[in-house]
């Protein structure tokens, strides 16, 4: 019963702390750190509620369980991190959004594959292309090339999709002032289109940094060599080592996090002029 | 309709370049078994085979198109429609899990969504959250839901169903978030010079006004609950649905058979996705927003 009254106590002091911040004008500082309280409570509520009511490792284990694991099994992480996340997503994802970029632009001169495309594409986008992973597995066999090919698919719609809308963002009195000023298709596309087209592109590129990541652990389901983050949670859940899965969850997050932050902070500084930026505190 | 022709010539183009990349694909295997055999074969020969064999490498579209027609119009036509070979009987299940976990997924986004939007501590505390739930690779985790929920007795439908919950819940809070704050200060104080309570702000204002913006997430969700069904489907030993197909075509190098299901789950999609159109347009126009 201990452990349980702990874990209430920690859900209302958490919750009077950041009720107490809601009140106050909204600072950086306390938009930082009422989420951090948050998700603190959250987990000495997981603590308290596991070794409250005993459950078995083997269900849910306790927070410090997972961190115990994660402290004493680094080098296998940073094996599966190098296998799943730098071979597999990266490399898929700087090829899917190079090759769709680059689609995006070719098509962009012609307005009626344009006209075609778009619908399509985001008919595409829409469908469960994950269910590729086993014939491209097939394909190219079980290492990484395998992995980072279905990133590539994934990847390749949803960032052809914003690219094209991107480019057509500019408007008519925009292009007629390049006009007037004698550029040339280039001119127009480097300094008018392209820069007007970053926050589409870069849309996309956020959406794709998730879905590389999915692809790539989801792949390796499909047949892997023996390291990779997919690999061992199929195999730690085979052999009910829950401590691991979670710990190989803690990096996804970590990459999935930190690959998005990254991305999203490259965005900050290419378009600093668009209003969704500039009116951030 | 003017679209129809770009479309069209887009379609094709895909088409013919799905042909050439099955006799570029197969056409090693063909000359193998050729050589084997002790003949040569022409071009002609080579290309015939390519685009009709068992198991190739990449099947040719009329080749997924029998197979799916096999597995469901004849099936049906025999009076075995919804027998454990057919197509429909695997999207059926499939469709099942997507359906309930689509239906759960909305009712905990919308629900979400108004205590953002009414309540400054959950908008501050939880949003962010919210947020970074979804770098987290769910689907990477889906056989561990299912094996930890198998053990605690709860199988079947509702294991999957959660998975895509877990999927289809951000869209809908993100859009109905956004679409409860689009009234805007001007609407907020006629409603304010008419008396009305919060409820009343909320049932004739906030809500009507975030219907656009529910749709479209409605969409996106609709998309991804079918995505986690069918991941969902993956590590329950290949039993049922269409994701079964897939490994189970895997495990056997059918690769007809893992077609036909993609391109079954691409129509269910398609078709899913096609409806909550259907009634996006229905609902606005009676409502006059369209």
């Amino acid at each position: 019963m201990g452990w349980l009254g702990l874990g209430m106590l920690a859900w209302l002091l958490g919750w009077r702390i950041n009720a107490r911040l809601a009140q106050r004008p909204r600072t950086r500082t306390s938009g930082l750190i009422a989420p951090v309280i948050f998700g603190l409570t959250v987990i000495v509520i997981w603590e308290s509620v596991v070794r409250g009511l005993g459950i078995s490792p083997v269900l849910l284990p306790a927070p410090t369980a997972i961190a115990t694991t994660f402290a004493g099994s680094t080098s296998i992480l940073w094996a599966d991190f190098v296998q799943t996340a730098l071979k597999g997503a990266l490399s898929g994802y700087v090829m899917g959004c190079g090759a769709a970029f680059l689609t995006a632009i070719a098509i962009d001169r012609f307005p009626f594959l344009q006209r075609g495309l778009l619908p399509v594409g985001n008919f595409v986008a829409a469908l469960p292309i994950i269910g590729m992973a086993p014939i491209l597995v097939m394909w190219f066999g079980f290492d990484w090339q395998s992995k980072a090919a279905v990133v590539v698919v994934m990847v390749y719609f949803p960032m052809l999709v914003n690219t094209v809308q991107g480019l057509q963002e500019t408007d008519a009195l925009q292009r007629d002032l390049m006009r007037t000023y004698a550029a040339g298709y280039g001119q127009t596309l480097f300094k008018l289109r392209l820069p007007a087209a970053m926050p589409f592109i870069f849309n996309g590129l956020k959406i794709a940094t998730t879905l590389a990541l999915i692809g790539a652990i989801v792949a390796e389901f499909f047949g892997s060599p023996i390291k990779g983050m997919g690999f061992r949670i199929s195999t730690s859940v085979g052999q009910l080592a829950l401590d691991l899965v979670w710990a190989e969850i803690v990096v996804a997050a970590i990459v999935g996090s930190g690959f998005y932050g990254a991305v999203a902070l490259i965005e900050k500084t290419v378009t600093f002029w668009h209003p969704s930026q500039r009116g951030r505190v | 309709m003017r679209n129809l022709l770009p479309i069209l010539t887009i379609v094709a183009a895909i088409l013919v370049m799905w042909y050439v990349a099955a006799t570029a694909l197969n056409a090693p295997w063909a000359r193998d078994q050729a050589a084997r055999a002790g003949v040569t074969l022409s071009v002609r020969e080579v290309i015939a085979d390519t685009w009709a064999q068992d198991k190739p490498r990449l099947p040719a579209p009329h080749q997924v198109a029998a197979e799916i027609w096999n597995t469901t119009g004849a099936m049906v036509l025999d009076g075995r429609g919804f027998s454990k070979r057919s197509l429909f009987y695997h999207s059926w299940i499939t469709f099942s899990a997507t359906a309930l976990g689509f239906v759960l997924g909305t009712a905990l986004g919308i629900a979400l969504a108004i205590g953002i939007v009414y309540n400054r501590t959950m908008d501050m505390s939880v949003m962010p959250w919210v947020i970074a739930s979804q770098t987290i690779p769910i689907l990477a985790i889906a056989p561990m839901i299912i094996v930890v929920l198998n053990a605690v007795g709860i199988s079947g439908l509702l294991p999957k169903a959660i998975i895509s919950m877990y999927l289809s819940f951000f869209p809908v809070v993100v859009g109905m978030v956004k679409g409860l704050r689009s009234p805007g200060v001007m609407q907020l104080d006629q409603m304010r010079t008419w008396h009305a309570s919060g409820r009343q702000t909320f049932w004739h204002l906030r809500l009507p006004s975030s219907l656009p913006y529910l749709f479209t997430s409605l969409k996106v969700a609709m998309a991804a609950s079918l995505v986690g069904a069918i991941v969902g489907e993956l590590p329950t030993g290949a039993v049922a649905g269409l994701g079964a197909r897939l490994l189970a075509g895997s495990y056997y190098g059918q690769t007809i058979q893992i077609w036909s299901a993609l391109i079954m789950a691409a129509t269910l999609a398609a078709l899913l996705v096609g409806l909550i159109g259907l009634l996006q347009r229905i609902t606005l126009k009676r409502m006059g927003m369209a």
